[in-house]
């Protein structure tokens, strides 16, 4: 029985806890991107250094709070900065707007058109991320280290597996609770909620209905820069922050979105989490898992692994294409 | 200004800042960059293809440049007899083993009707394939890379002449692609460039991994060269000779001569392909490809096989990339997976083409010149740039070493820039398309 | 005097006209429906009516003003609904929400307005918290007018309506209009199925290659041999 728990608690801290975790930045990551596509009909390259770019603030930010000695421990102080990054993020994303987007939405341009110069802004966000915090690793995360305690719930519990949940994940998946349930609400209660709905749906008949199409972009990028800037530093507290990461988890982002139905926030955030759990559970190694599940002769000599972990990518490819093959609409029936 | 006057102007301008580069920094800077400014270009050339003749959004670039560049590891380098003899034969089951499961799926696949069993059947059978393979390819690898690890734990190549793998570099990549293309070009062009991201992450994450093929994250150096080795040349009594007629110093000129050696191999790369190219975009192939691109559905509608076309062009395109992997690596004279960055191998490249003319050949080329001329020069103006603006700044001043520290990352936000005024201001760019009937 | 006139319009999509010189008026509490071979300009001249395409000749006015220069939704503003013959409502959102976006340009109190349309549209109550993409075809277009009737519109438009739907379901969605016209609204109406459009209307206007053929009332079109022959096949 207790071997059974093990198993248990093992999986648990291994792949549930970091799943959820992970699948929570991914949908925060794949809902900006689902809100950019639906409302602007792209899908934006440069959404990965966006969350850089707002991060980044937050941790220079952070860092200021540090050397005077601000601190809101146990909580890291980087939530205090997160409000700050959030505005700069805003600021970058209406400005890029302004200079660059605006333009081609004037004329009607073609998606790719749009996509070429999101890869333009996409340069220019990670040049200036990289001229102002370096291309290296940064740790900001300050407080306490854990909710739970692997060795505390050893003696509490009696098992020899201990779980162990990190504060940055617990605050990860609170915070993602808050801002999509606020978000949704938004969406489907507010004026402005439902006019972006109605005009990612059906763009010429929200005209005709009165929409503004100006307002429904502007509210666009707002949302999309604050879910990035909200997105990166929960990554960034939960792991470490690197700008050539954020651009990498494009790539399950974007798998995210189209996984759930792009320009569908509902299938943002279940695609998130399948692709989460996807690479948590097809790179994770289960030789000690069945060790405890199976008798001793039965047990297993190599890892038992799937993949490694530096496939995780082809994992988020693989779903990717296979769910596009299957039903190009995604889970959640998104745009065509 | 009429095309005629125009275009040779431009390409004078790039040549003369190179020269510019040749006498205010030094010769053997200027021939560095004119060297993958070439490679540069041919790449660009391989892209132009699939974007600028069939509106193929390939963001996968740096994927085939691996590819190719691979080729130069396994034609070259000499074969690790041990790891073959470790390894090979369980090897060799595993992938006798990974045709048979593909053709068992196939079969089973054409069997069954499609639906929910069918998928499910396949999916079963794809598992315990896969399972099946490892049994005999983990301690396969295993032991070839234990084999003399530090030196070699791969399993080495085939040991024949570098200029080989120009060639097998364009049909590996040529092959990979034929590969993608069959399951990605189905897709609308942003899911396609999305999944051509993965793959191209994904082809890199092998390349870094699996030790056995190249050694992975710890590199294949060495490699054969096609140009007489700087060494060997100072030696002889008439390059010395020579040297002296030229007034240079023997080091000096044995590394120009060695550059100049490469330059011409890749000039007449780039001039074989850019002469296919220019004639297979006047033929009625091109004329195909351009219809198909500006109306698919008309294209369709009069009985073209667009899916076949864009495999074909996506294929080519690619191979021409696998080439110019190929080049870099043999002048890297290494093989480094670490180092394919898809800013520099996929999204500037890409920067290439569409500042250069997306849809002219001349254009990709002049492209991939002056952008890579940007892009190198960029860090030192950059860093003047720096220095001039901190100048009145303490030297000790922490902002003042940021900034010079920080200098380099500058030509990304140039290059952003950039991009951004090209499309807004030329978005036809330098070297437009020509309109022809 | 008519309430809404689009007076000698000439204009297309483009370089090319598609209408030469047509003209197509209502008064309130009529239906009227252009009917015309295809490609006659039928929806252009509608659309023409609405502002979506730009006149090169001619003007529109409502109720005595000059709008040929507003754009369409300054239109719906004054008081023209127009229904757009395909993607005409929003297939993800509910029919309420359907409802609430053609309220969209509202600031007052609305639910007397949705009241009144689910009086006459029953179902849609029924349905009203159910994404409006998963009905039927005639709901659907059911919705669609619904929407279009939140602004209170003095004027009702609609692009063939019954495309697509069976003689059943063509037959309730007409009654229903003829209730809407019976309230007061000026309704003008594309329709490729004439015989029974203009069973319905008050007036018609054939058109041909943008041109006004005939304009009668309804029934006299209808009897007219060679309205019958040529373009009610029989």
């Amino acid at each position: 029985m207790t071997d059974f728990l093990d198993a248990i608690v093992l999986l648990t801290n291994y792949v549930l806890v970091p799943g959820v975790a992970y699948g929570s930045q991914l949908a925060l990551g794949a809902l900006g991107v689902t809100l950019i596509y639906g409302i602007l009909r792209f899908a934006n390259f440069a959404h990965g250094d966006m969350m850089a770019f707002g991060t980044m603030v937050v941790i220079l930010i952070t860092w200021w709070f540090q050397s005077i000695g601000f601190s809101i421990a146990p909580l890291p102080v980087a939530l205090v900065a997160l409000p700050i990054g959030i505005a700069a993020a805003i600021v970058m994303s209406l400005g890029t707007d302004r200079l660059v987007y605006r333009f081609y939405r004037r004329r009607r341009s073609p998606s790719v058109i749009y996509i070429l110069t999101s890869i333009g802004v996409m340069f220019v966000m990670n040049g200036i991320v990289r001229f102002i915090i370096g291309p290296d690793d940064q740790r900001f995360s300050d407080g306490a280290r854990f909710i739970i305690k692997a060795r505390e719930f050893k003696q509490a519990t009696g098992l020899h597996e201990g779980l162990a949940i990190k504060l940055s994940q617990g605050i990860t998946v609170l915070v993602t609770l808050i801002v999509v349930v606020a978000l949704f609400r938004f969406l489907h209660k507010s004026r402005t909620g439902k006019a972006m709905r109605a005009y990612s749906d059906n763009e010429d008949l929200a005209l005709l209905s009165g929409v503004s199409p100006e307002r429904v972009v502007f509210v666009a990028w707002v949302i999309a820069a604050a879910l990035a800037a909200i997105a990166g530093t929960l990554y960034g507290l939960d792991k470490s922050f690197k700008p050539f990461t954020y651009f990498q988890l494009l790539l399950p982002i974007f798998a995210s979105a189209i996984v759930g139905g792009i320009g569908n926030p509902l299938g943002a955030v279940v695609g998130g989490f399948i692709i989460a759990f996807s690479e948590m559970t097809i790179t994770y190694a289960y030789k000690k898992f069945l060790r405890y599940l199976l008798p001793d002769s039965w047990a297993p000599d190599s890892l038992v692994q799937f993949l490694t972990t530096d496939y995780k990518f082809a994992i988020s490819f693989i779903i990717l294409v296979v769910v596009l093959l299957v039903r190009p609409t995604g889970i959640f029936r998104g745009r065509t | 200004m009429s095309p005629m006057i125009r275009n040779p102007l431009l390409f004078a301008v790039m040549a003369a800042m190179l020269a510019a580069v040749g006498f205010g920094q030094s010769w053997q800077v200027a021939l560095t960059i004119l060297n993958l400014c070439l490679i540069s270009a041919v790449m660009a050339l391989g892209l132009n293809m699939q974007w600028g003749y069939a509106g193929l959004f390939n963001v996968g670039v740096m994927g085939f440049a691996a590819v190719g560049g691979l080729a130069t590891v396994l034609v070259t380098k000499a074969p690790v007899v041990d790891a073959w003899a470790a390894g090979g034969w369980r090897l060799g089951i595993s992938f006798v083993l990974l045709l048979a499961t593909a053709a068992v799926v196939v079969v089973v696949r054409r069997w069954l009707g499609p639906g929910p069993i069918r998928s499910l059947v396949t999916a079963a059978l794809v598992i315990a394939g896969y399972f099946l393979i490892r049994v005999f390819f983990d301690p396969a690898t295993e032991a070839i890379e234990a084999v003399n690890s530090a030196k070699t734990g791969y399993l080495g190549g085939l040991g024949l002449p570098v200029l080989l793998s120009w060639i097998v570099g364009g049909v590996l990549a040529a092959g990979v692609a034929w590969f993608i293309g069959k399951v990605a070009l189905g897709l609308r062009s942003d899911y396609f460039a999305i999944a051509t991201l993965g793959i191209s992450e994904i082809v890199i994450a092998i390349l870094k991994n699996e030790d056995w093929l190249a050694r992975g994250v710890k590199n294949v150096t060495g490699l054969k060269r096609p140009v007489p080795y700087e060494i060997n040349l100072q030696a002889d009594a008439w390059f010395a000779d020579f040297a002296a007629w030229f007034g240079a110093s023997v080091i000096e000129a044995s590394s120009i001569f060695v550059k100049l050696c490469y330059a011409a191999l890749f000039l007449a790369v780039l001039l074989i392909v850019v002469a296919l190219s220019e004639r297979a975009l006047k033929s009625p192939w091109g004329r195909m490809m351009r219809a198909i691109r500006d109306n698919e559905d008309a294209a369709e509608a009069m009985g073209k096989d667009v899916k076949r076309r864009h495999l074909q062009i996506f294929i080519i395109g690619s191979a021409v990339i696998g080439i110019a992997g190929a080049m870099l690596v043999t002048l890297d004279g290494q093989f480094t997976p670490g180092t394919y960055q898809p800013l520099r191998f996929t999204f500037l490249i890409w920067i290439m083409v569409i500042i250069g003319g997306s849809g002219n050949n001349w254009g990709s080329v002049l492209g991939g010149f002056l952008v890579w001329f940007v892009w190198i020069e960029a860090e030192p103006a950059g860093l003047w740039l720096m220095d001039v603006i901190t100048s009145g700044f303490d030297d000790a001043s922490p902002l003042r070493a940021h900034l010079l520290n920080a200098a380099p990352h500058m030509r990304l936000v140039i290059m952003g820039v950039i991009l951004l005024l090209v499309m807004r201001f030329s978005p036809r760019g330098l070297i437009p398309e020509v309109m022809r009937r | 005097m008519s309430f809404l006139i689009g007076e000698n319009m000439t204009g297309g999509y483009g370089a090319a006209d598609i209408l030469h010189g047509c003209t197509i008026a209502v008064e309130l509490g009529e239906i009227v429906v252009i009917v015309g071979p295809n490609g006659a300009g039928k929806s252009t001249a509608m659309k023409a009516v609405f502002g979506m395409i730009d006149l090169r000749e001619g003007s529109v006015r409502l109720d005595g003003d000059e709008i040929t220069k507003l754009s369409p939704q300054e239109r719906v503003r004054r008081g023209m609904g127009f229904v757009p013959q395909t993607s005409n409502i929003f297939t993800s959102m509910t029919v309420r929400e359907n409802l609430e976006m053609g309220a969209y340009l509202r600031d007052d109190d609305f639910s007397d307005t949705m009241a009144q349309i689910f009086d006459l549209f029953p179902i849609l109550k029924e349905k009203s918290r159910q994404i409006a993409g998963e009905l039927s075809g005639g709901q659907r277009q059911q919705v669609a007018v619904a929407r279009a009737l939140m602004m209170q519109p003095r004027v009702l438009m609609l692009d063939e309506p019954t495309a697509g739907v069976s003689p059943i379901v063509m037959d309730e969605l007409f009654d229903r209009i003829i209730e809407i016209r019976d309230s007061g609204i000026a309704v003008l109406l594309v329709e490729q199925n004439a015989a029974q459009a203009l069973a319905i209307a008050d007036r018609g206007y054939v058109l041909v290659n943008g041109e006004n053929r005939f304009s009668d009332s309804g029934q006299a079109l209808l009897e007219d041999a060679e309205v019958r022959r040529s373009f009610l096949g029989g």
